[in-house]
């Protein structure tokens, strides 16, 4: 990697200097913005593939597709059509809002344009989890780290904030509901920093460790939360409901928006995580350790320490997905909470190239595809699942330029480096 | 970090780290002595039997033994003087193997442990190892693939995935063509595919291993449980499969203890056996073998000399992927004869942690996953035993072989060390 970005240094002759780094500029661009658009795109393409040729009414139509190829290819538009028509009306419901507009300009008051803007609301209010996931690996991945513990963490913080949202009583508002976020933070800050601790002392690869971890939360949740254990409810299997002194509130009045608070302090945490990495001397140092950890060590870096601290604010970061989902619009945590959040998290942090902003973009397009999959479940019967599908598939694409390249017959150059974690077991 | 050597002179700093790490170990064993004396020898009363069952409940023709009949309170009493004299010993001089003994100490906390919970009441602990060595297939598969693919200097950390995909593909098409041999071809297949998908990826397109492996997991999460929901569920006549017969080996089955534990299973068992000697001889006493090693510990080395490595490492991640293929089968065809979502709950991911426990061997890696799969065993069957016996809740136990894959990891058993260009992609020059 070193060797090919020193190639792209312009040279030092003064002349064609301007046209190559112009060049070089467009490159990154390119690779910043147009490779993330192109692997969603074919992600997504690819995802209708798999829906159309496990839908029986399409692969009956194809079947006969001699006696009646329009009807073939109608059948597969139909299918294609009502499923990708559900997610992006489940998630944005364009039309509705402008008819929700129309309907105020004439005066009839603004109740339909309010039911109309909660698919949108709902996109965004399924971002802020994703957000807060997303940084937690983004910040990982700056380290060197790969933290595939989001899942776990976000369990443990989501136990730890209902906990402290339920137990304690008769606190005002704004002591506690500082408290049950700060509870969430360090619970899934211990839960994170047990990887780091094992990575940095004894080289326990993190991939593992946070996997296992995971395995062991969602045993012990098991146990916490069935009927009869320490945290369930009487008669349910889920926690009891946090005090109302506790929530976050929520912005809107209309039944059915959950849009809350949480997603601004998720974009104050996210301006915390910029500012955290690229303003300050310990995310120099995070970086540096990502970048190159021989070169951190020789530098004098305590390299056993950093891997504590990322692990830990990365768990952090995860925990506060969990809190804020579940003060702001849950409000209590059952079994199977974190619902694959944190493999998406992976995805999203890889898509919005680790860097906060790319994230909280790369975020929002997974809480708007997300919700809109949810309507496509109950509309066209797509198993919801589809969606990790074609997460699956962008990280490929992320990962793997030169397919997206080829696909798109794209001019290679502007290699950008693409996180690197495996060095072996253990080192 | 350094060696178990004991050449360092007393006085040298390493020396004292070493006479250190020592006394740690020593005053380990003293405290699991002092668990068994407190927990177990303090809370077991005098006069009751612990029965430890070793024939088969089956009416299965076998040469008898008599059952294990251990008075609880005086098998603690022992066990627990036993570990304090093992800890006294490594305080004062030490052991040359710290690692054995503490493997030793660790079997005595577990069978106190066993004795104790059967206190009055008796356990088929010949259930629980031939149930550990069942349990253990499928994190043997996946410790047999990493073997494959690491020592070619692959990562495969898809291992999860591709028993995930492979598990579900052998349900299927056994449940289609009502023969499990043939959802055990589809289960090979269709790991011999992800494993293909994993090569172009890691070998082809360099990209990063880990980053590689986990795009395989989730995407074989997201199919399964997208063609489980979409399929499997509103047509359950696709999601029965059956299972395979055991078959007990004549001769063999009858031996006593051994023959039960081994001899009488399924057949996917029995594939196991022969692949981790078939593994072992092809990686050491072959030529294949010997280029599978070059190409994972000096690929450029290799390469001078003529072997085509990308050609070795792609075989060696097809037919990895085709042995986590087998494991798949087993946790459908193999074991319950149908398939759920995430099925295979962190087994590849522990049979990679079996692999680096057995050191990148076969053998090694078979040995580390029957420890595994006794953790499992007996988490299982402790849960019969019931709350009375057992004042722990269940879900603890079954925490149990996520912590000791964690223990594993940590290398309380001593450093390993992997092929040297593992994971790392190689670019012709």
């Amino acid at each position: 990697m070193t060797e090919k970005d020193t190639s792209q240094l312009p040279p030092s002759d003064g002349k064609g200097t301007e046209s190559l780094a112009e060049d070089f500029r467009s490159n990154a661009v390119r690779d910043a913005v147009l490779l993330p658009i192109l692997s969603v795109f074919t992600g997504l393409f690819i995802g209708a593939i798999i829906i159309i040729i496990t839908d029986n009414t399409v692969i009956t139509a194809w079947r006969h597709v001699f006696d009646d190829p329009l009807a073939a290819i109608a059948a597969t538009w139909t299918s294609i059509s009502v499923a990708y028509g559900a997610l992006i009306s489940g998630s944005l419901g364009i039309v509705e809002i402008w008819h929700g507009i129309q309907a105020m300009m004439q005066g009839q008051g603004s109740a339909e344009l309010g039911v109309a803007m909660i698919p949108l609301a709902e996109s965004m209010t399924q971002s802020v989890p994703y957000i807060f996931a997303g940084l937690a690996v983004a910040l990982g991945f700056q380290g060197g780290l790969f933290n595939i513990g989001g899942e776990g963490q976000l369990l443990v913080g989501g136990l730890s904030s209902v906990w402290v949202g339920y137990a304690v009583t008769g606190l005002p508002w704004f002591i506690h509901l500082p408290l049950a976020l700060l509870a969430g933070i360090i619970g899934a800050g211990i839960w994170g920093a047990i990887p780091g601790i094992l990575k940095a002392y004894t080289g326990g690869h993190e991939v593992i460790n946070t996997i296992m971890m995971n395995w062991i939360i969602i045993s012990l949740s098991a146990w916490l939360l069935k009927v009869g254990g320490p945290m369930s409810r009487e008669k349910l299997p889920i926690t009891p409901e946090v005090l109302p002194t506790a929530q976050i509130p929520q912005m809107f009045s209309t039944q059915g928006n959950r849009f809350h608070w949480g997603f601004f302090l998720a974009l104050a945490v996210a301006a915390f995580v910029w500012w955290l990495l690229y303003k300050t001397t310990l995310g120099f140092e995070i970086r540096m350790l990502g970048a190159n950890p021989k070169a951190a060590r020789y530098s004098g870096i305590h390299v056993r320490r950093l891997y504590v601290i990322v692990m830990t604010v990365s768990g952090a970061l995860a925990g506060l997905a969990g809190s804020v989902q579940t003060l702001a619009v849950d409000h209590w945590v059952g079994l199977g909470f974190s619902g694959g959040l944190g493999f998406d998290a992976i995805a999203l942090a890889l898509l919005g190239k680790s860097h906060p902003l790319g994230v909280v973009l790369a975020a929002i397009l997974f809480g708007t595809l997300r919700n809109g999959a949810t309507r496509m479940q109950s509309v066209a019967r797509i198993p919801i699942d589809i969606i990790t599908i074609v997460q699956a598939l962008v990280i490929v694409f992320i990962a793997a330029p030169a397919i997206i390249r080829w696909i798109f017959r794209l001019r290679t150059g502007g290699e950008a480096a693409a996180p690197i974690f495996t060095k072996g077991w253990g080192s | 970090m350094t060696a178990t050597a004991t050449s360092f002179s007393p006085d040298s700093y390493a020396g004292r780290r070493e006479r250190r790490k020592a006394i740690a170990y020593g005053v380990f064993f003293l405290l699991v002595a002092a668990m068994i004396l407190w927990f177990f020898a303090a809370h077991s009363e005098g006069g009751i039997i612990s029965t430890m069952k070793l024939n088969p409940t089956t009416k299965a023709k076998i040469i008898k033994v008599p059952d294990l009949k251990l008075p609880t309170l005086t098998t603690m009493i022992v066990l627990g003087l036993l570990t304090a004299l093992i800890g006294f010993y490594q305080i004062i001089r030490g052991f040359k193997n710290v690692y054995l003994w503490l493997g030793i100490v660790a079997s005595m906390f577990v069978f106190a442990f066993l004795v104790w919970a059967t206190r009055g009441r008796s356990i088929n602990l010949l259930g629980i190892l031939t149930f550990a060595v069942a349990a253990a297939s499928p994190i043997a598969f996946g410790a047999l693939s990493g073997v494959m693919c690491e020592r070619s200097g692959v990562i495969n950390i898809a291992i999860e995935g591709i028993m995930l995909a492979a598990a579900m593909m052998a349900v299927v098409v056994a449940s289609m063509t009502d023969s499990q041999w043939l959802g055990l071809v589809a289960a090979i297949l269709t790991g011999g595919l992800m494993g293909w998908f994993l090569a172009i990826l890691s070998i082809r397109f360099m990209v990063d291993q880990i980053i590689g492996g986990v795009a395989l997991n989730i995407f074989a999460l997201g199919i399964t449980s997208f063609i489980s929901q979409r399929f499997l569920q509103p047509i359950p006549d696709l999601n029965s499969g059956g299972v395979f017969k055991k078959i007990p080996i004549p001769g063999l089955s009858q031996i006593p203890i051994i023959g039960p534990v081994f001899f009488n299973h399924t057949p996917i068992i029995y594939i196991l056996f022969i692949l981790v000697i078939a593994i072992h001889f092809m990686m050491w006493y072959t030529k294949w073998g010997l280029r599978t090693r070059a190409v994972g510990e000096h690929p450029r080395a290799a390469d001078t000399l003529g072997i085509n490595v990308f050609l070795v490492r792609y075989v060696n991640v097809i037919v990895g992927g085709m042995i986590a293929g087998i494991g798949g089968a087993y946790f459908t065809i193999g074991s319950v004869g149908r398939f759920d979502e995430n099925i295979t709950a962190g087994k590849g991911f522990i049979g990679l942690a079996a692999m680096i426990f057995g050191k990148w061997t076969a053998v090694g890696g078979f040995l580390a996953s029957l420890l595994f799969g006794f953790s499992d065993a007996l988490q299982a069957k402790l849960q019969i035993l019931g709350k009375a016996q057992v004042p722990i809740p269940s879900e603890w136990l079954l925490v149990i072989p996520y912590v000791v894959t964690m223990i594993v990891l940590a290398g309380v058993v001593g450093r390993t060390v992997p092929p040297a260009a593992d994971g790392q992609p190689y670019e012709k020059q």
